[in-house]
């Protein structure tokens, strides 16, 4: 199983499911990263972290270590 | 009366919309307790209609400040319609709040935002589709062309005047189920039923808070989420995210779906890999050349010492100062060869401040004086800098002298008088002291109203114009997105200390005072990021500590180069180790914050908004620091004024401080920096007026070390080793700022006990520095070991204890992961 983190740029894919507790997993689905979405990795920051993604229409960025949490295939 | 909440997503225009219907009829404050801020105001068309601008927030979740504020207003002050804004670019997302708001039991009117952009992108949006779909009223609307807005205020009265509908969207069976049961079991009004189903089911934390019986439903809970293999929480976000996926087709019709707007392409080079940094670095540079460099200097020099000081040109300025150069220039080569050939009554003559003083004797002295001197004759005499108080050996010969007493002769002997050039506009204080002066008021009272109240006045307001040129390019920066772009492109570096990526900004505005510094932290919109920069923000010298700086340069260190730059290295080393130090303290643990940040598009920003912004900010500076700031000055006025001269209670000359109350004071409690090696009543003292501003410290210390023998540098080197002189620097580098700072940090705190955290925290910070710097420096240096020096190692010690220790919260989230 892959995690959006180790997703490349440029590359979209699907959500499986969502890892982890509390309010880090609440903020991230509260976002929109849910179950079936769709989400297109856009770029890394220049110094390597956070990275940036399209998902459900908007430009979201998260932390590595949070996209992490998200499985994807 | 009726009351309308204003509830959206941040960057859906929630701002724009709101300053469209109410105008200027606004009360800006603070929700309770939080540094939440809260803005409320009437309908321009209808004053007996009350809006509520809830802080932008994407969800109702427990986890973040401005949620809980949002969902504890709607939930007790049940407001009597939600005005619900969603960006119609960004629909599905926005919806997302938009079915938890819909659950209250609270009519919500739907207005949809940025209808020009949808248009323009050739994307449909069917209005009454999505009516339907939710239940409740929707109106598309542009809040920054103004259409549609009246409509939705409209609408949003009448709503409020017939009541809620009923809750159109439905989860999957197995989740309708289980929330029914919970139902059956409340005791709530029939309407907040289903908000608190939800919540229980959720097990929100803090939903227990607003029930006076809070059920048991953890069996029903168990059981729905073993049959749906997920945990409750995460079930209700999903079926929302389910049930806006099942309408947004037939409620919007995308022309395009792979489109590059204008927006993706400006983020394309700024974000970009390669371009990223530089543009930053431009875009900082901008924002602090215009606002400390140059226009935020001058602003502040005309108000400090142009309104709140002698008075300011409002034009011929130039002239003036170029006169008043030359003068000052030819008297000091002429008081130098005076004092240098030792002719005291030359000197008495030309004593201009001497009431025996007269243009003419003066002339006759000093021309009598040139004519003696040789046009070879050299004169070597010192100069002292008004800034640093440095002392500077010059020699100068006969010629120069001629040339100079020339000068003066042009000048009449008379100091250019400023008002004598272009239009002059008096200072306030010197309107006031005229007004006074004319009134015959008491010496005392004069001093109270000018020295404490005007000056006290002058500490607020002189730094409102350099904060409104700031405040003006956060405004800017904001409203056009590129503050998230910031955080995203700074995150990786700063939050190893525990700070935001915004957090540069008011490090960098900090390096030129501090006091917008910390006012520039309200962008960071995390409350932990927030507090934490501000309480570290001014451990960066700021420009009023660079004359200090120089002075123990010159006077301790003999103008060594490697003091100042040292000087930023500490404050710099002083952020970053309590950034990670606090981080791992109670205080700032909690429940771990997620960098899930919304990275919005590129916005063209109206004047009008951005000007709205920086007066808001501006003003609650004015109101909220004012107070303290003013009350401090007054008491440091007078504890520095007032004394026991021969045993009576007096007021004091500005020579006579040894003898004043702060003198007092600093004599009792100087111990207090023996261990730092400067437990000298004179370096405490200079500490307390370093209070006022930072700069004082300066004035402070050449009175008080100007008697006896030698320059004041002179007596300062005698009393300081190299080792309490860095001590001593470091204390007054890193302890509480001066007052307009610390007002700035209460306000923005808002919160007595965070703001006493804050100062209590630079003051015992800079305290172990100092410790450190001069016990340990002894112990190295000269050997010597005494309690101090066990003290300063245990001090260093724990320090490097709670530097290093691994972080409580990520132990705690590894024990999670485990059990789990």
């Amino acid at each position: 199983m892959r995690t959006l983190k180790e997703a490349k740029v440029g590359e979209t894919v699907l959500v499986q499911s969502i890892t982890g507790t509390g309010a880090v997993k609440r903020r991230i689905m509260d976002m929109g990263i849910t179950k079936g979405v769709q989400i297109a990795v856009r770029k890394v920051a220049p110094l390597g972290d956070p990275m940036e993604v399209t998902v459900r229409g908007y430009e979201l960025s998260l932390r590595k270590a949070d996209a992490e949490m998200v499985q994807v295939e | 009366m009726i009351r309308i909440a204003l509830a959206g997503n941040p960057n859906s225009g929630k701002t724009t919309l709101f300053n469209a219907l109410t105008g200027s009829n606004q009360f800006v404050g603070n929700w309770p307790g939080v540094t939440v801020e809260k803005k409320e105001g009437r309908l321009k068309q209808n004053k007996e209609v009350l809006i509520a601008d809830l802080p932008g927030i994407y969800s109702l979740s427990p986890y973040t400040m401005e949620e809980i504020v949002s969902r504890n207003y709607l939930i007790q002050e049940k407001p009597d319609a939600i005005l619900n804004i969603v960006d119609g670019t960004n629909l599905e997302r926005n919806l997302y709040l938009t079915t938890q708001l819909l659950e209250l039991g609270i009519p919500v009117v739907v207005a949809v935002n940025m209808m020009d952009e949808v248009e323009k992108r050739g994307d449909i949006l069917h209005i009454d589709a999505l009516a339907k779909a939710l239940g409740c009223p929707v109106v598309p609307i542009s809040a920054l062309k103004g259409s549609g807005v009246q409509e939705a205020a409209k609408k949003a009265v009448e709503a409020a005047q017939y009541g809620a509908g009923e809750c159109k969207h439905t989860f999957a069976p197995a989740v309708e189920l289980a929330l029914q049961k919970i139902a059956r079991q409340l005791q709530v009004a029939e309407n907040q039923k289903r908000y608190f189903a939800i919540k229980l089911f959720e097990r929100d934390e803090k939903i227990g808070q607003s029930l006076s019986v809070v059920p048991n439903v953890e069996s029903i809970i168990a059981q729905t989420e073993k049959e749906l293999d997920d945990d409750s929480e995460s079930i209700i976000t999903n079926e929302r995210y389910t049930f806006i996926s099942s309408i947004i087709n037939d409620c919007l019709t995308k022309r395009n779906q792979n489109t590059f707007t204008t927006s993706d392409k400006i983020d394309k080079v700024v974000t970009n890999r390669f371009l990223a940094l530089p543009i930053f670095a431009i875009v900082m540079y901008l924002v602090y050349y215009v606002s400390v460099t140059t226009v935020g200097t001058w602003a502040t020099d005309w108000a400090n010492d142009g309104v709140f000081g002698d008075g300011w040109h409002l034009y011929g300025g130039s002239a003036y100062t170029e006169d008043s150069e030359a003068y000052s220039e030819a008297s000091t080569i002429l008081n130098g060869f005076v004092e240098f050939y030792g002719e005291e009554n030359v000197a008495e003559a030309l004593n201009s401040e001497s009431e025996t003083y007269d243009v003419q004797n003066a002339k006759t002295a000093a021309e009598t004086f040139a004519a003696s001197i040789g046009m070879e004759d050299e004169a070597t005499y010192a100069v002292v800098d008004e800034e640093t108080m440095a002392t500077e050996m010059v020699t100068a010969t006969g010629a120069e002298l001629a040339e100079a007493v020339q000068v003066l002769d042009d000048f009449d002997f008379t100091e250019p008088d400023p008002a004598d050039y272009g239009l002059w506009v008096p200072g306030v204080p010197v309107f006031i002291g005229n007004a006074l002066e004319s009134m015959q008021v008491a010496d005392w009272l004069q001093g109270l109203i000018l020295d404490g109240i005007v000056a006290g006045c002058g500490a607020v307001l002189g730094f409102v114009p350099q904060m409104l040129v700031l405040f003006f390019f956060l405004a800017l920066l904001e409203s056009c997105g590129y503050m998230a772009r910031i955080a995203f492109i700074m995150d990786r570096i700063f939050r190893r200390f525990g700070l935001s990526g915004k957090s540069f900004i008011p490090i960098l505005i900090g390096t030129g005072c501090g006091v917008p510094g910390i006012m520039a932290s309200r962008t960071i919109e995390n409350e932990r990021d927030r507090r934490m920069t501000i309480t570290t923000t001014t451990f960066i010298p700021c420009g009023a500590k660079l004359p200090f700086i120089a002075m123990v340069a010159g006077a301790i260190f003999g103008g060594a180069s490697w003091v100042a730059p040292s000087a930023y290295f500490l404050g710099m080393a002083a952020i970053i180790i309590s950034g990670i130090i606090l981080k791992k303290t109670k205080r700032f643990l909690g429940d771990p914050a997620p960098f899930v940040m919304e990275l919005p598009a590129y916005h063209m920003p109206t004047l009008g908004n951005v000007l709205r912004s920086m007066w808001e900010r501006g003003s609650s500076f004015i109101k909220k620091a004012g107070t303290i700031i003013l009350l401090s000055t007054i008491f440091i006025w007078f504890t520095s004024y007032f004394g026991f001269v021969d045993g009576s209670f007096t007021m004091l000359t500005e020579e006579q401080m040894d003898q004043s109350l702060l003198a007092g004071i600093g004599k009792a409690i100087a111990w207090i920096f023996i261990p730092l090696g400067f437990g000298n009543w004179q370096a405490t003292v200079a500490s307390i007026t370093g209070l006022v501003a930072k700069e004082n410290i300066v004035g402070t210390m050449a009175i008080l070390y100007s008697g006896g023998m030698g320059t004041v540098y002179e007596n300062m080197a005698a009393s300081f080793t190299v080792l309490s002189g860095y001590a001593f620097l470091a204390f007054n580098l890193l302890c509480a700022p001066c007052f307009a700072a610390m007002g700035a940090i209460k306000r923005e705190m808002n919160s007595t006990r965070w703001f006493a955290f804050a100062v209590a925290y630079q003051c015992g910070f800079a305290y172990a520095i100092g410790l450190i710097v001069y016990q340990l420096g002894n112990f190295v240096l000269n050997g010597t070991f005494g309690i101090g020096t066990a003290a300063a190692i245990l001090i260093l010690g724990y320090g490097l204890y709670l530097l290093f220790r691994p972080n409580p919260e990520a132990k705690s989230k590894k024990a999670v992961k485990v059990n789990a």
